[in-house]
């Protein structure tokens, strides 16, 4: 009996494939802050769980909302919209009135990415983008800071959380400064051992600094992340409060002290990393990094601002593509510095 | 540092896929027995196709000599069996388009023996005379390329070859044919290059060697007098290894110039399989006509190493390791990294294919395209230090001329983008359209 060809498929070579895929990194970087989001949780209770649901539940409904009718959903399977959502929850205040941090979630992936094409077309972070329109909308209720959860338990919810849509938002009575405010206006300084374990004010995902250098490795050792960028930032931060610290040393954060205070952790691991929004070349990838450092501490020491790191990684968002332009790599057998 | 880069052998960036050689590392090469039909195209090396001297009905024996070199870049041919030319007309190729070759009807009486002679008094032919007979011996590079051999040997004045560098790396997966070469014939391995050595006027052989063939790398050494002028040189296990500038920044720290060839730093690089075709030709007076096939993948029933006459259907190979397992999906022929895809069972094995691998639905399913994040994974990979994420979106948007000054023409399109892409995206044949698009369009009249 004759056997039938089989019909041969003519698909090109490579046939081969490295393991890992866009939604399987994106997953990847949903797991690495994952440690730090359960410590928001314990930090702030349920309010930390329903303003990061707020966020999710926003970046989704516009990715969703505006997505082709015939892809509808297509688009959220690379679950790069709930991270979107997620890290922007984690920049946020618990006290945060929860209509807003759905707002926030909403605007940034509109505004943030659908606008721009979708995913990897996007010129801005669309999680900082989100918070920037936050922060220029309700200026008062985003710079607005409780203390982590003391007495209530688990259970209990800041009573900001529950302002209606447009309502007149509460001043929460408890409310107290961040530690770069603390450092700031009344040239405070929270213990270091607090800025590193998360006894501090700030937003959800910023007070636990070792939890969130821990993702990072994590991602480091998956290779999703370019760590040049992380470690320019934060070298770039230390440096520069060091030589501050020669001038006056009390006047001026001390080099740890900038780092684990604020968002700079959060922002230089998984915000400034963010691969559609930074250089994608080795040599531009250490521009944009010391840049970011820059920015960072030029607004939070000369700035009127405590705290600068999103527009510092918003502003280098910008620069990106001129970074790109003039930092493409050398060509193999073409001469000039190796990378 | 740089003393340091050195011991490592290595060139930079690259990928690591899987090597999947335990199939058949270790299966001895074995003789397909012959067949029936044969075909040989005149153009399955790169250049000019050769041109037929024999005509339908003629009679011709097994090493003989079928077609002339068409021009410089060009070789020879020579019937792979005894028989009959059926015809001399179009017959389909590996991509499926068809190109002239001639049918050869094997003699199903004849003996198939090879008028093995004495061989060639190479040591009497002058430089030119050994390129020639080069030439009309129809060698070419054996490692997948099949660039005729002797344009290699033909150095311009003011260039001098110092380094003879073989390349034994067979970095692409599956693949296992200079493996077995060099585990088999070490002896022929050596006396080719020492031919090659002389002929080119080098200082010494280098032989290229992966670190994941041990045996072979022990076995050449045992092989090596000393006080030859040879030495073995392991590399490190890295895809694209085996291209011949990464080879020679490996081993020799050297960076060939982009748009030069590895004779304008001194080197021949030469595949393990065409210098066992050299001393073939020139001790025993075989001329290229046949090759050893590794026939590899998860769909093929019995994996094996092959000596193939060229010419012999993809079917007939197929055959003799036992058919092909329900659910094949595609066949290639060369690695899977840079191979190409088989059209039907019925081309014929060239002077270039160094395997038949056959896969299945698991490695030829669909994969999602997702856009590109810029991760820059890709640039990570490229051998060249190209920006592959760049020149795919410029290829897709269609801008080709943006995409020279890029350096698109520096890409050899071995693979390793498209390999690390997680978003599944096409890279390199979006950066082969741009080329071809490049290279092949025609202006409008004015």
């Amino acid at each position: 009996m004759k056997q039938r060809d089989p019909d041969l498929l003519l698909f090109h070579a490579p046939l081969l494939r490295q393991g890992m895929t866009t939604p399987k990194a994106m997953r990847d970087v949903l797991l690495a802050l994952a440690p730090a989001t359960l410590a928001s949780m314990w930090f702030f209770g349920l309010s930390a769980v329903l303003i990061l649901a707020s966020c999710i539940g926003g970046a989704v409904a516009a990715e969703w909302l505006f997505a082709d009718r015939q892809a509808r959903g297509e688009s959220l399977r690379d679950a790069s919209c709930v991270l979107t959502g997620l890290l922007l929850g984690l920049t946020l205040p618990p006290g945060l009135p929860l209509w807003m941090a759905f707002l926030g979630g909403f605007i940034g992936i509109a505004l943030g990415k659908v606008i721009w094409g979708g995913l990897g077309q996007n010129l801005f972070n669309p999680a900082l983008l989100g918070r920037a329109f936050l922060l220029a909308t309700f200026p008062i209720a985003m710079t607005t800071w409780v203390p982590a959860v003391t007495d209530g338990g688990f259970l209990q919810v800041y009573p900001g959380n529950l302002a209606l849509p447009f309502m007149q938002v509460q001043i929460d009575a408890m409310s107290s400064a961040t530690p770069l405010g603390l450092m700031k206006f009344e040239q405070e300084v929270t213990p270091l051992t607090n800025l590193m374990f998360g006894k501090t004010t700030g937003s959800l995902g910023e007070t636990s600094g070792l939890l969130l250098l821990l993702g990072g490795v994590f991602l480091w050792l998956r290779r999703d992340l370019d760590w040049r960028i992380p470690v320019s930032i934060l070298v770039t931060v230390v440096v520069f409060s060091a030589i501050l610290g020669l001038f006056d040393a009390d006047r001026f954060p001390s080099p740890l002290f900038s780092v684990f205070s604020g968002g700079l952790l959060l922002g230089a691991i998984y915000m400034a990393t963010d691969p559609v929004t930074s250089p994608v070349t080795p040599k531009g990838a250490w521009i944009f990094g010391i840049g970011t450092g820059v920015l960072v501490m030029l607004i939070r020491v000369f700035g009127g601002l405590p705290e600068g790191v999103m527009y510092a990684i918003l502003l280098m968002n910008a620069a990106t593509p001129l970074i790109d332009r003039y930092t493409q790599p050398r060509v193999f057998g073409r001469g000039g510095d190796s990378q | 540092m740089r003393a340091f880069r050195r011991l490592r052998r290595n060139f930079e960036h690259g990928v690591h896929p899987a090597h999947f050689k335990e199939q058949t590392a270790d299966l001895p090469i074995q003789r397909v027995p012959f067949g029936k039909d044969y075909v040989m195209p005149l153009g399955q090396h790169i250049g000019v196709p050769a041109q037929a001297i024999v005509t339908a009905g003629e009679r011709v024996t097994r090493g003989q000599l079928i077609a002339e070199p068409g021009g410089f870049v060009s070789t020879g041919l020579h019937s792979p069996v005894t028989g009959t030319v059926r015809e001399i007309g179009d017959f389909r190729g590996v991509d499926g388009r068809f190109a002239p070759a001639i049918a050869i009807e094997a003699d199903a009486f004849a003996t198939q023996q090879v008028d093995a002679g004495d061989g060639i008094d190479w040591e009497a032919l002058s430089l030119e005379e050994f390129i020639k007979a080069v030439q009309m011996a129809g060698i070419v590079g054996m490692g997948g390329a099949a660039f005729p051999a002797h344009v290699k040997l033909s150095v311009p004045d003011g260039v001098t070859i110092r380094h003879l560098l073989i390349n034994g790396a067979e970095c692409e997966p599956y693949l296992t044919t200079d493996h077995r070469l060099m585990l088999e014939r070490p002896e022929a391995l050596l006396e080719g290059a020492e031919i090659m050595r002389q002929k080119l006027g080098a200082e010494e052989t280098v032989i290229g060697i992966e670190a994941n063939k041990p045996d072979a790398i022990k076995i050449i050494q045992q092989h090596i007098a000393p006080g030859d002028p040879v030495r073995v040189v392991p590399l490190k296990v890295k895809y694209p290894q085996g291209a011949e500038k990464m080879m020679i920044k490996s081993v020799f720290n050297v960076e060939v110039p982009a748009g030069q060839l590895p004779r304008d730093v001194g080197v021949n690089v030469n595949n393990v399989g065409t210098i066992v075709a050299i001393a073939d030709y020139f001790l025993r007076g075989i001329p290229l006509i046949e090759r050893v096939v590794t026939v590899a993948g998860p769909g093929v029933t019995y994996p094996a190493n092959l000596i193939v006459p060229l010419g012999t259907p993809v079917r007939d190979v197929v055959k003799f390791c036992g058919g092909l397992k329900p659910g094949t999906r595609e066949m290639i022929m060369g690695g899977p990294m840079m191979g190409r895809p088989i059209a039907s069972l019925d081309v014929p094995i060239l002077k270039g294919c160094s395997g038949v691998l056959v896969f299945t639905e698991a490695e030829t399913a669909r994969r999602k395209e997702y856009p590109c994040i810029s991760c820059g994974r890709c640039l990570e990979a490229c051998p060249y230090f190209l920006n592959p994420s760049r020149l795919a979106r410029l290829s897709k948007a269609r801008m080709f001329d943006e995409m020279k000054a890029y350096n698109v023409f520096d890409c050899v399109e071995c693979g390793c983008c498209t390999f690390a892409c997680p978003s599944n995206i096409p890279i390199v044949q979006l950066i082969r359209t741009a080329k071809d698009d490049l290279t092949h369009r025609k202006e409008p009249d004015a």
